[in-house]
């Protein structure tokens, strides 16, 4: 039973965007009547006597028949001719080659019809899947009629294997989003600031990593590691260059966060400008088959982005409990005034929290553009969902930030399975957030009195 | 190098029908944001709600144009009611998150393939501006030297401007009226304005609506200028762009968001003309190791981007804003 359940996996991905790692092994799923078994069985037909008849042969592209050649024929299909008066001709039954000859009475114009219900199960007409088709007779012998058959042998997938595919997916998903989010979530504590430019640091990091990657040909892995230092390089030069002479200037939140909004245009139009609108990859870990684990697939990528995210968070969350920066930290997005009235040197603090900040929204930038690939939107495409996901845990909080990236991802990931429509999954996330709001606008993990 | 070329483009569209979305937007924007002290970031989700309405009465329920007009004129209504009765009384930025969203998910769910027998798709829908065509009293283009318009787009400026015209005017009486200034002390402060025995959650509620309809009227004007109604239309960016022609201008100013709009037209399609010249390949040319043609469309949105931040940090008030008169230090 498992090792049936496995095998359906790679339908699953089929219909993923993760489609461009899988590769075609399906072969031996579906039975298919090999050549030997058909001649033994004898029935397949020859032309017949008639003068002008019309020839069509059903073979299923998407497999290789046992000699090589590609397409095994699809048998026992029912194929009726009507002529132009709408008057039955003639029906047949594709033969174990895939065949059927039907005579009509002379040139003209015939439709060929494809009694859908009797194809195998799990055979589908493929490109327009139209069951009828046309053709002008003019000559005697053979017309021949092609209908396409099916690339994909779609079957129902079990429910508990889609729907824990989409939750490893919305995990996985969840936990980008998480280092992002914490990022945010940090500097919001400290400073106040809703940052819009946000979704650029994401993209930063993804795309240091590939200059590291691709320009200066470093593995990947080193690539990332010097990309989330290169964050938090810039974390710390636009703390000092921008937002910290903004705070001693005094300029209001309000006119800091049209200030991100301005520097967000700027730095996606730079990337644009220099990275090209065009999506790339890194040189490594592209196309990575996926491992069999239970009934689930998982490529080697996707266990260490999980891995990676998960001791990055725990580790963040560890610091900034026990350490005395970390504490500072919660001290100053607490109480700035008397953080400051304690001795603490809250613009230090503030920078730290930038530094910290960036570096972790550059390693989610990092692993995204690793799980898919680089693009000059990538961050700005996730940014709302960062948004959603902190508004969400509440707003200012470590663990909500993390609970609540968590569950936009998993409703991003799992909507499909229960029947939203792909193309509006992230629909899902945003509506979740407006609910939330509504019933408890402090966010799960809020504190009450932040909101008024 | 044709400098004549680089100032007709500028003209015609600082003058043209896009900035006349861009100025209704932003006289939205502006009883929202400049008066009231609202952030709402999903004024695309108004106009695309609005420019729907419109579309989807006529070609789908083959509803009366004028019905259409009267219904893309209702549904902002609705819209800001549902996204103003839960959030307006919580802090400012909770509105601007709920805005935000919905505007994204509107945008999502009109151009999602599984919603195309009604919204048309990613194509949206087309087919409805007729009877507005119908009633362009002009024969034929104008070409004043310096600009030139075709002959749909000067009825679209004709129709346009007046409508921006009755707004400004609308905004004008409206905001030196008690009720307009019961809604600047809201923006300065809402405690005040509760100790006095107003009911703050309700102006509040009343300023969402008024914009939002104006953010309808942008909406409803855009598709039919453009003679179609399409999804991408009305993204997240429209609604940023719009904030920077109203800040370029000055908020809590009549005039501010219509002025505003015709600078940000002027120089984003005169630094795009300007640099199409510059890397087309024939005269005057930057080196290509500098700047190809397809990275000199980009240039507008870098000068643009770093145009808001340094405005917001130099001189937030815009050109003609008064810098004691704006909502920028409020939390």
């Amino acid at each position: 039973m498992r090792l049936r359940l496995a095998a359906l996996v790679p339908l699953v991905f089929c219909l993923t965007a993760l489609g461009a790692l899988f590769t075609p092994t399906q072969a031996d799923e579906t039975p298919a009547p090999s050549p030997a078994a058909s001649a033994s069985a004898g029935a397949t037909s020859s032309p017949p006597d008639a003068d002008y008849y019309i020839a069509v042969q059903l073979l299923d592209s998407s497999k290789k028949a046992a000699d090589g050649t590609s397409g095994v024929p699809v048998p026992d299909v029912k194929l009726t001719v009507v002529d132009d008066a709408k008057a039955d001709v003639g029906s047949s039954v594709t033969d174990a080659e895939g065949r059927v000859y039907i005579p009509i009475d002379g040139g003209g114009k015939y439709t060929v019809e494809l009694d859908e219900d009797s194809l195998p199960d799990g055979v589908k007409l493929s490109g327009s899947a139209s069951t009828t088709k046309t053709v002008q007779v003019f000559l005697e012998g053979a017309t021949n009629v092609q209908f396409q058959i099916g690339v994909t042998a779609v079957k129902a997938t079990p429910f508990l294997t889609e729907f824990s595919q989409a939750m490893f997916n919305g995990i996985k998903y969840g936990l980008i989003i998480a280092l992002a989010g914490l990022g945010l979530s940090l500097v919001f504590g400290t400073t106040g600031l809703t940052n819009f430019a946000h979704g650029e640091l994401i993209t930063f990091g993804a795309i240091a990593a590939y200059v590291f990657n691709r320009g200066f040909g470093l593995p990947v892995i080193i690539a990332g590691i010097l990309a989330v230092v290169a964050s938090a390089a810039l974390g710390w030069i636009q703390d000092k260059g921008l937002w910290g002479p903004l705070r001693k200037r005094g300029t209001g939140l309000i006119a800091m966060m049209i200030v991100s909004i301005g520097l967000a245009l700027l730095v996606r139009s730079l990337f644009q400008y220099f990275f090209g609108g065009s999506t790339r990859t890194y040189s490594e870990y592209v196309a990575q088959g996926p491992n069999k684990i239970g009934s689930l697939r998982i490529a080697d990528k996707e266990l260490a982005i999980v891995g990676i995210a998960i001791i990055v968070i725990v580790v963040t969350c560890i610091l900034l409990a026990r350490t005395r920066l970390g504490k500072a930290m919660r001290a100053v997005a607490d109480n700035p005034a008397l953080a400051a009235s304690s001795g603490m040197r809250v613009d230090s603090v503030i920078t730290a929290v930038w530094v910290l900040g960036t570096a972790l929204t550059g390693l989610s930038g990092v692993l995204y553009a690793v799980d898919k690939q680089v693009s000059f939107v990538m961050g700005f495409k996730i940014l709302l969902l960062v948004f959603a996901a902190v508004t969400l845990g509440g707003l200012g909080t470590i663990w909500g930030a993390i609970l609540g990236s968590l569950i936009i991802g998993i409703v991003d990931e799992v909507g499909p399975v229960f029947g939203v429509p792909a193309s509006i999954k992230d629909v899902g996330p945003l509506l979740v957030l407006v609910l939330i709001l509504l019933v408890r606008p402090q966010g799960l993990l809020g504190k009450a009195q932040r909101i008024g | 190098m044709d400098f004549g070329n680089i100032i007709d483009a500028a003209l015609s569209q600082a003058l043209g029908p896009q900035a006349i979305v861009f100025a209704l937007a932003a006289i939205g924007l502006n009883i929202h944001f400049g008066y009231t002290g609202l952030l709402n970031f999903g004024q695309s989700g108004f106009m695309a709600i609005a420019g729907f309405g419109l579309a989807v009465s006529v070609v789908r329920f083959d509803l009366p144009f004028f019905v259409g007009v009267l219904i893309a004129l209702v549904t902002p209504v609705l819209l800001a009611l549902v996204l103003g009765v839960p959030t307006l009384r919580l802090r400012a930025d909770y509105l601007a998150i709920v805005t935000i969203a919905s505007s994204e998910i509107l945008r999502l769910i009109l151009g999602a393939v599984e919603f195309k027998d009604v919204f048309g798709g990613s194509n949206g829908l087309t087919g409805f501006v007729r009877p507005f065509q119908d009633l362009n009293p002009y024969s034929g283009p104008l070409d004043l030297g310096i600009v030139s318009w075709s002959r749909s787009d000067l009825w679209s400026l004709t129709v346009g401007w007046i409508l921006v015209a009755l707004g400004c005017l609308l905004v004008w009486a409206l905001m030196r009226s008690p009720w307009g200034r019961i809604l600047r002390s809201i923006r300065e402060d809402e405690d005040a304005v509760r100790s006095l025995g107003k009911n703050v959650f309700s102006y509040k509620l009343q300023a969402l609506i008024l914009g939002g309809v104006f953010g309808g009227l942008a909406g409803l004007f855009h598709v039919l200028k453009q003679g179609s109604a399409v999804p991408t239309d009305f993204n997240t960016t429209f609604t940023f762009y719009a904030y920077a022609a109203l800040l370029v201008g000055g908020a809590a100013r009549v005039l501010g968001p219509v002025v505003g709009s015709i600078i940000f037209w002027f120089l984003v399609a005169g630094l795009g003309e300007l640099f199409d010249q510059l890397t087309d390949g024939s005269g005057v040319n930057l080196p290509t190791w500098l700047m190809t043609d397809t990275q000199a469309s980009l240039v507008r949105f870098i000068v643009l981007g770093l145009g808001l931040m340094l405005l917001m940090i130099f001189r937030p008030q815009g050109i003609f804003g008064d810098r004691r008169e704006i909502a920028i230090d409020a939390r």
